[in-house]
């Protein structure tokens, strides 16, 4: 039974990408203009033009070009950069990995420590220290990534002190975790972005299981207290929190963008940027499915989460 | 604000009297902008969201004060004769292109939370009401566009159609609608089964009106903290884009450009940098206290002594 309801998670995750896919491509129909001209200038003769448009299967009906698009995704073929003539594979690459680094690093250390704080703050509800906390949380929770990282680079690397380098100068291929120094601000500020909606989260389900009937019979049978909030209250407060979990690291994959510009960082979100400054739609829309795809891929590992830790899923699911 | 003691009495003294006096008019009721107003959150929230928008509205009113005066490029001294704040990488007055620069960032981002809350509410309080088939298509479609973030979506629609004001309004209140969406159904259907509704179906009333006159005024409490949760958003990804030079096109006043123009002189002229940057913050910050005292005052309709 278990399985099958994983089964339903991931045909629903398949439609929700196939979906995105149109979505995705059917928004360069609306493009204005045709590619060719665009890469050939104004001054190519209508023979070129033609040539190029065949070259590029421009010449086809949008439907048969959607399923050679869609195939190619499968096969890793991202199709050509507009921009630079070279493939869209190739450009990506290199960034894709310094992206995952970046974000798995803001991953690994914000979720426990978005969980750690927010069991912390529900055991000290009400407190100062609980009040205060909060404040910080809603500050942090809506100012943009942008404000955040500039003043920490006002803090870190140039107005206040001089610790930290302000922007990111790997030579090109150069691998970026050879200079981890150049990771830290950037990592800083999206664990600051990320951190505040967990605890907010995690705080108000743990006070909520804190409350329950089960913790205080745990309590009253002489369950000692470690024990209650280890074994009985904290593994129950999770299930919700994953929820939380996964659309803010979905959000990593969209917020690392402008996280990325800021600190010259040799990722995706450089790229994405670049791509639509120069209007590289083939860049755009691999960039756009690889996000959607680590979006979906993260609601489905939360929605596994989340069975694994409601018991009654667990076993009548 | 609980009432006082004498008024209380006197109702209570009018119900012993006259069986039909309605129960509500015993309780102590409190409108929902005293409610916000009586928390800190709603307070300095509205306060800071107040000062910076004046600033904005007012500011380019106040700039033949503040302007006329060019000098070279980065003049490093700020509170100097060439100008309150120094200049910028192009010699231009900091402070007068601060005072011009929140219009359109504030414009923006009401427009695009009004769009969103518009299309967002409507969805969802349709789906809601209408249920079945409509109702599952409507959510599904909902998750397709809950996939993408709302940042890369915003950049696909912009390669496509170009950086223009439309574009970003348009394209940030769409891809709110959906997450509007889900709350308005949700709280649609926690009212939906209540009698005034049933009594108004009844009298035959169009369905149309059911929704607006019956639906509508029983959802505006977490409608209105969405709203204030998605004004945030809404600056911030407004801020973000003309940061990543994606907004406004230069030689424009804004303030998210400003701070991408002058970054590379965050050391030696920062005020071309902070002065913008410290106003988003503030401005984010005073709507978000605002939204979240929307979300306490919602919860009680009451407050507590």
């Amino acid at each position: 039974m278990f399985g099958k309801v994983i089964g339903k998670r991931l045909l629903f995750s398949a439609f929700i990408l196939i979906a995105v896919s149109l979505l995705v491509f059917g928004a360069t129909l609306l493009l204005p203009g045709d590619a060719a001209r665009a890469i050939l200038g104004q001054q190519a003769t209508p023979e070129r033009i033609a040539a190029l448009n065949e070259q590029l299967g421009l010449d086809q009906p949008a439907w048969q070009r959607y399923f050679t698009w869609l195939g190619g995704l499968f096969v890793g073929d991202f199709g050509t950069s507009s921009a630079t003539g070279g493939s869209v594979g190739a450009l990506l690459g290199d960034r894709i990995g310094a992206s995952f680094i970046l974000m798995g690093l803001a991953a690994i250390i914000s979720v426990p420590l978005g969980i750690g704080l927010g069991v912390y703050q529900a055991l000290h509800r009400g407190k100062r220290r609980d009040q205060a906390m909060t404040g910080v949380s809603l500050v942090l929770a809506a100012m943009p990534e942008f404000v955040i990282g500039i003043g920490l680079i006002a803090i870190f690397a140039t107005s206040v002190f001089q610790i930290l380098p302000a922007v990111t100068l790997a030579p090109p291929g150069e691998p970026v975790w050879n200079r981890p120094e150049q990771l830290i601000l950037p990592t800083l500020t999206l664990i600051l972005v990320v951190t505040p909606y967990i605890v907010r989260m995690m705080r108000a389900t743990m006070i909520e299981v804190l409350d329950s009937g089960f913790v205080e019979m745990a309590r009253l049978k002489g369950v000692p207290e470690k024990r209650v909030i280890m074994r009985h209250a904290v593994p129950h407060a999770l299930g919700p929190v994953a929820q939380v979990v996964a659309i803010q690291l979905a959000w990593l994959a969209g917020g690392v963008v402008v996280v990325e510009f800021l600190f010259r960082y040799p990722g995706l979100g450089q790229a994405l940027i670049d791509a639509v400054t120069y209007r590289d739609v083939q860049v755009v829309q691999a960039i756009s499915m690889l996000v959607a795809a680590v979006y979906v891929v993260v609601n489905l590992a939360a929605d596994v989460v989340g069975i694994l830790t409601n018991p009654k899923l667990r076993s009548a699911a | 604000m609980s009432t006082d003691a004498n008024s209380l009495d006197d109702l209570k003294s009018a119900a012993t009297d006259a069986a039909e006096v309605p129960k509500e008019s015993a309780t102590t009721y409190v409108p929902f902008y005293k409610r916000v107003l009586a928390q800190k959150q709603g307070k300095i929230g509205l306060t800071i969201t107040v000062v910076i928008v004046v600033l904005a509205l007012c500011g380019p009113l106040l700039l033949p004060w503040a302007t006329g005066n060019t000098a070279t490029q980065f003049v490093t001294k700020p509170f100097s004769p060439y100008g309150l704040f120094g200049s910028d990488n192009l010699g231009r007055d900091v402070l007068s292109r601060f005072l011009a620069g929140g219009v359109t960032l504030i414009v923006y981002g009401v427009l695009a939370t009004a769009l969103g809350m518009i299309v967002g509410a409507l969805v969802g309080m349709l789906a809601a009401y209408i249920g079945g088939t409509f109702d599952a298509v409507i959510m599904r479609i909902n998750d397709v566009f809950l996939a993408i973030p709302q940042l890369v979506f915003a950049l696909l629609a912009i390669t496509v159609l170009g950086p223009q004001g439309w574009v970003l309004v348009t394209v940030i209140g769409l891809t709110h609608a959906p997450r509007i969406a889900r709350v308005a159904r949700s709280a649609t259907l926690g009212v939906i089964t209540e009698d005034y509704i049933k009594a108004a179906e009844m009298y035959a009333m169009p369905r149309w009106k059911v929704l607006i006159r019956e639906l509508l005024p029983n959802i505006t409490g977490p409608l209105s903290v969405e709203a204030g949760l998605r004004l945030t958003y809404s600056i911030g990804y407004i801020a973000s884009l003309s940061f990543l030079g994606l907004g406004l096109q230069p030689p424009a006043a804004d303030w998210g450009l400003m701070i991408n123009e002058n970054r590379i002189a965050l050391s030696i002229q920062p005020w071309g940098v902070l002065l913008p940057v410290v106003a988003i913050a503030l401005l984010t910050i005073g709507t978000n206290l605002l939204a979240d005292s929307f979300a306490r005052a919602t919860a009680s309709t009451s407050v507590e002594a």
